[in-house]
């Protein structure tokens, strides 16, 4: 019986539960020194002066540095045309958001880097902000003057009216998908120092490894060789540890300076204003369609607010893009998007990362199109889905959905949750005229995972006494990959799960590596960690054939697992300790390396359902009940998936209902900690009901695609969906995002005059 | 987020702790730290000698006294929640304790601190002035008894002197009826606006987070008294009251909230 599919506990929870991990602040090192830095208080100004005498003087105070101290060249940026907007380690002349770290200071304690925190003075002139994403599309406040406007890049392309011939019907509407915090448990942190060989040990509580060792040592000017990178315990990322940060690179620069250890770990608030943010696109959608509810044409129009400086998030809208269709037939989609830069903090990604927004725009629009047309959503949505025998399928912006049976999992949509009585539920309230109306909110979605085809690394070995190593590319930070890896090999050996180790995040250790991000790591890493399984199992059969003195071809692995056998000869049988022995005499290793690539994304899908209850005097919303049909191929590890989908879902329904960062006009944070910053506990949330649909994809041998993000692309619009039907009846059409209760009750005032 | 430095000495005694307090000037009494040590991490507070009550379990108690119940300054949330004693004679205060933050805040604060603090936003306070409680402090100068219609009187300002120690709260019994409405958006959030409504004779409603401290609705009481209807009454809660505007409520949301939260307390007092 394969192990896949089973219900294995995780591996990592017994540490993590009792003795507890080993987080990078967990570190100590003799003689250590700890790092603080200054940041800018304002949104956006000129450094006049920046005074650190008196800072310098306090005792326990080691080194204050300023930009001018640090001679590094800016960090580098994906938007090579626009070098002006490169970020730099600190800020020179000018700050641009409020968070921007502007000076470093290193003490022998973090108490008495805050004291001289404190004494350093910093004279600003103030600029002209801008922080709403669509004033800085006008340019009236530019942040870049070498640049001349606050445009970064544009995807796509829009036409005229006549895009939208043969329509009966138009609708448009405007979102606001608004900007989030990551806010993972662990903060950011790193620690650094250099080792008796004179490399950089550097530890990093990071998404990607590798891409901290290449740009510790592009940054730095070392040969890759001189630096190590170690990943402890990572208490979580969502996508925006998968940036490297000025702070984080900077402590090797210090480590390398002053040649002592360094750690630094952020506070809360400064986490909340440093680690970047997700979301922040501003969209314009239109969609035409017949009578019937059959969509004729799309169209978005998006500006994707980038922050101060342009990272990842600027790109983002590159996946919007991409996913803009969703799960329907559209005959014509267009899409433009514009990436503006404004005092803010700047966008990277977060959980779903380019994804949720395509999603919340096509599952929004069609709501507005459904109640325009009097037709029940789910139908309008039934009419538009791509058919499953039409995969691959390719979408109007150059997507290849591999696999899928979207009908198949609207219906069971609808069976699991009982659709037709909750709308007679929904009936019986208005007609009672109830102060808790009912509100039920439906969503499809589809999105691409591992959206940038690549590779990862995966090692397989043989190790003394019967056990095996594998050594990953990926970058796990609470995901379990510890046990997936290991039920993978396990999977092929049959050597049982206790017997497995799995190293990742260590540079040394591990050759090369891409990470952990875009729910790639499964249908690549894990792959690849089932390939080379695969190959090395064959060795060891060569081996074992030897010793048993058979062909390979009739070696299997023993039942009991323990070893290999001749088939159909359970009697003739050596062990996997014994294997290795021999191998090692012969001066062989039972070991294979493999860097898996996938031909081509994977596109996961699923539909889902929310109730919501809605106090229309008060405007608060309680969840009722959340639904979730999710289909990602095969499913390898069981309650790892779960524990994703219902991840996933609190998120996205935190976006719908509470989260949200935000700025006063003057680009002064008002949600810069976890009092006001209002994220999601399990008090906010049913018991989800997840319903599971396996559809396999033949793009990677284990069937999987990614899981990660799904719940989170879902969840927003149904909740959002949700809420707005509740409110139809009053005449209310639209709420932005965050659904507070202060605008459910404004937009009700508004709407009845 | 890190204080800057302090001392830190524990009380042996009431009387050791008002001998503490008074050698600096400066100094402040802890007693479960979960108002005081946030603002100290936020450098909002600064003082330079911590004096820890916390150990002071002779402070911890509830009791009948007959006509009232005297609740120890020292005793934490938690214990007002699930106090048997509580639950018979005065459950509002047990429930309006069980919505305190989260269980971990439950077991760190205490209701002397709640009070002492003076937050307009704090549940227990507005509970506290809807049921006509009193407090009791001793000082330098002896020890004396507040009203709590004069003891808070504005942003995190008592009507306690710096070297004076909060020692009990005493709460008439008599009441009829109760009710307690918090609004809030996640389960342990703080109120955006709460109403505390209390039947003991004649109707009493206290406002949590309708202004910088707890406040009573004139307007409402003396709507009832002049034998108003209950909407009539929830309508004028807000007379004379300008709350405050934050990301949650501007102040006429939270004027709506108080109208509608205040007629539904009172439809529940009945
Ligand atoms: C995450 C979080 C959520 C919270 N949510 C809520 C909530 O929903 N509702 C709510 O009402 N409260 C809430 N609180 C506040 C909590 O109830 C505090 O425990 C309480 O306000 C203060 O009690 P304490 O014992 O911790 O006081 P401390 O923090 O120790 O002291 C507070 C102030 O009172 C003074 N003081 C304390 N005891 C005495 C005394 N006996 N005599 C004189 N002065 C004294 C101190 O000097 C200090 O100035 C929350 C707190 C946290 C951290």
């Amino acid at each position: 019986m394969s192990i896949l599919g089973n219900k294995v506990l995780r591996l990592e929870d017994p540490k993590l539960l009792s003795v507890g991990g080993e987080y990078v602040a967990d570190l100590k090192r003799e003689a250590m020194l700890y790092v603080s830095y200054v940041t800018s208080t304002v949104a956006h100004a000129k450094i006049l002066e920046i005074d650190v005498t008196e800072a310098r003087e306090i005792s326990g105070v080691v080194a204050v540095y300023t930009a001018d101290d640090v001679e590094l060249a800016p960090m580098a940026s994906m938007f090579r045309d626009k070098p002006a907007m490169n970020r730099p380690f600190l800020a020179k002349d000018r700050v641009r958001f409020v968070g921007e770290p502007v000076a470093m200071v290193v003490a022998t304690s973090y108490e008495v880097a805050a004291d001289a925190k404190e004494a350093i003075f910093i004279d600003y002139e103030p600029l002209p902000v801008v922080v709403d994403p669509e004033q800085a599309f006008s340019d009236e406040v530019v942040i870049y003057d070498e640049v001349g406007s606050n445009k970064v890049t544009t995807f796509g392309e829009i036409t005229d009216d006549s895009f939208f011939d043969g329509s009966d019907v138009i609708v448009t509407l405007k979102l606001r998908n608004q900007r989030l915090a990551p806010a993972p448990l662990e903060v950011r942190a790193a620690m650094a120092y250099v080792d008796q060989d004179g490399r950089l040990v550097f530890y990093a509580s990071t998404q990607t490894p590798h891409a901290v060792k290449a740009e510790l040592s592009r940054s730095l000017s070392l040969d890759a060789t001189q630096v190590h990178v170690i990943t402890p315990d990572v208490g979580g990322g969502f996508g925006a540890k998968a940036t490297q940060y000025p702070e984080e690179i900077l402590l090797g620069w210090a480590a390398l300076k002053l040649e002592k250890p360094v750690a630094w770990v952020e506070t809360r608030s400064e986490n909340m204003l440093g680690l970047g943010h997700g979301r922040a696109q501003v969209q314009t959608l239109t969609l035409g369609a017949k009578s019937d509810g059959t969509i004729v044409a799309y169209r978005a129009d998006v500006i994707q607010d980038s922050g101060a400086y342009p990272n990842v998030g600027a790109f983002l809208p590159m996946l919007t893009k991409t996913m803009a269709p969703g799960i329907y037939k559209i005959p014509k989609v267009e899409f433009r998007s514009t990436s503006v830069v404004t005092n803010t903090t700047p966008i990277v990604s977060y959980r779903g990362a380019g994804r949720p927004e395509a999603t919340e725009a096509i599952e929004r629009a069609l709501d507005v199109l459904a109640r325009r047309l009097n037709l029940d959503p789910v139908e309008v949505r039934k009419v538009n889905l791509i058919p499953a025998d039409e995969f691959p399928y390719n979408t109007p912006t150059g997507a290849t959905y591999d696999v899928g049976d979207y009908l198949g999992a609207v219906e069971k949509l609808m069976e699991r949750s009982d659709y037709e009585s909750l709308r007679r539920e929904q009936a019986e309230r208005i007609l009672h005229n109830a102060t808790k109306r009912l509100g039920i909110g439906v969503s499809t979605y589809v999105e691409i995972t591992n959206p940038f085809p690549s590779s990862e690394f995966g090692g397989v070995e043989l190790t003394e006494g019967g056990g095996l190593l594998i050594r990953s590319g990926t970058s796990p930070h609470g995901q379990g990959h510890r046990t997936a890896w290991s039920m993978v090999a396990s999977e092929i050996f049959g050597i049982p799960l206790e017997k497995i180790e799995v190293i990742t995040g260590d540079t040394d250790v591990v050759p090369h590596g891409v990470g952990t991000f875009g729910s790639r790591s499964l249908q690549l890493g894990g792959a690849a960690v089932h390939e080379a399984s695969v190959a090395a199992l064959s060795m060891a059969k060569e081996v074992a054939a030897e010793m048993l003195e058979a062909s390979p071809s009739d070696i299997v692995v023993s039942e009991d697992g323990s070893g290999l056998a001749v088939a159909g000869v359970p009697a003739s049988k050596v062990s996997y300790a014994q294997i290795y022995e021999k191998a090692s005499e012969l001066g062989r290793k039972v070991a294979f390396e493999t860097d898996f690539k996938a031909a081509n994304s994977t596109f996961p899908f699923g539909a889902h359902l929310a109730v919501v209850e809605v106090d229309i005097e008060t405007g608060k919303v309680k969840l009722l009940r959340f639904v979730a049909v999710d289909d990602a191929g095969k499913i390898v590890a069981p309650l790892l998936a779960e524990g994703q989908v219902h991840g996933g879902i609190a998120q996205g329904v935190a976006q719908a209902l509470f989260e949200e960062f935000s700025y006063d006009p003057d680009g002064n944070p008002q949600t810069g900690n976890l009092a006001d910053y209002t994220f999601i506990s399990a008090a906010e949330l049913p018991s989800f009901e997840v319903v599971h649909q396996e559809t396999p994809t033949y793009l990677n041998p284990l069937g999987a695609k990614g899981i990660g993000e799904s719940g989170t692309i879902g969840s927003t619009p149904a909740v959002h969906n949700a809420v707005l039907d509740a409110l139809a009846p009053l005449g209310v059409e639209h709420i932005d995002m965050p659904l507070t209760p202060m605008r459910i009750w404004r937009a009700i005032v508004d709407s009845q005059g | 987020m890190y204080p800057s430095k302090f001392d830190y000495v524990r009380a042996l005694s009431v009387d050791d702790a008002l001998e503490k307090i008074a050698s600096d000037e400066e100094a402040k009494f802890i007693a479960g730290g979960h108002s005081l040590v946030p603002l100290m991490k936020f450098r909002l507070a600064t003082p330079s000698l911590l004096v820890d009550i916390g150990g002071l379990h002779d402070l911890s108690y509830i009791k009948d006294e007959g006509d009232h119940l005297a609740i120890g300054a020292l005793t934490r949330h938690t214990e007002v929640e699930h106090s048997q004693l509580l639950q018979a004679e005065l459950p509002m205060l047990s429930y309006v304790a069980s919505l305190v933050g989260d269980p971990q805040v439950r077991h760190r604060g205490t209701i002397g601190g709640s009070v002492a603090h003076g937050d307009g936003a704090s549940d227990l306070p507005a509970a506290l002035l809807a049921l006509d409680a009193s407090m009791i402090a001793v000082g330098p100068s002896g020890r004396r008894e507040i009203p709590a219609k004069e003891f808070f009187k504005g942003f995190l300002e008592t009507a306690l002197s710096p070297d004076e120690l909060l020692v009990e709260i005493k709460v008439p019994k008599g009441v009829s009826s109760w009710s307690y409405k918090k609004f809030n958006r996640r389960a342990q959030d703080w109120a955006i606006v709460g109403v505390a409504a209390v039947k003991n004779g004649s109707t009493k409603v206290a406002f949590v987070n309708m202004g910088s401290s707890p406040l009573r609705s004139t307007g409402c009481e003396d709507a009832l008294r002049s034998g108003a209807t209950i909407e009539e009454a929830a309508e004028r809660a807000a007379e004379g009251i300008e709350p405050p505007s934050d990301l949650n409520a501007s102040s006429e949301f939270r004027v709506h909230l108080a109208k509608v939260l205040t007629r539904r307390a009172l439809e529940e007092l009945s």
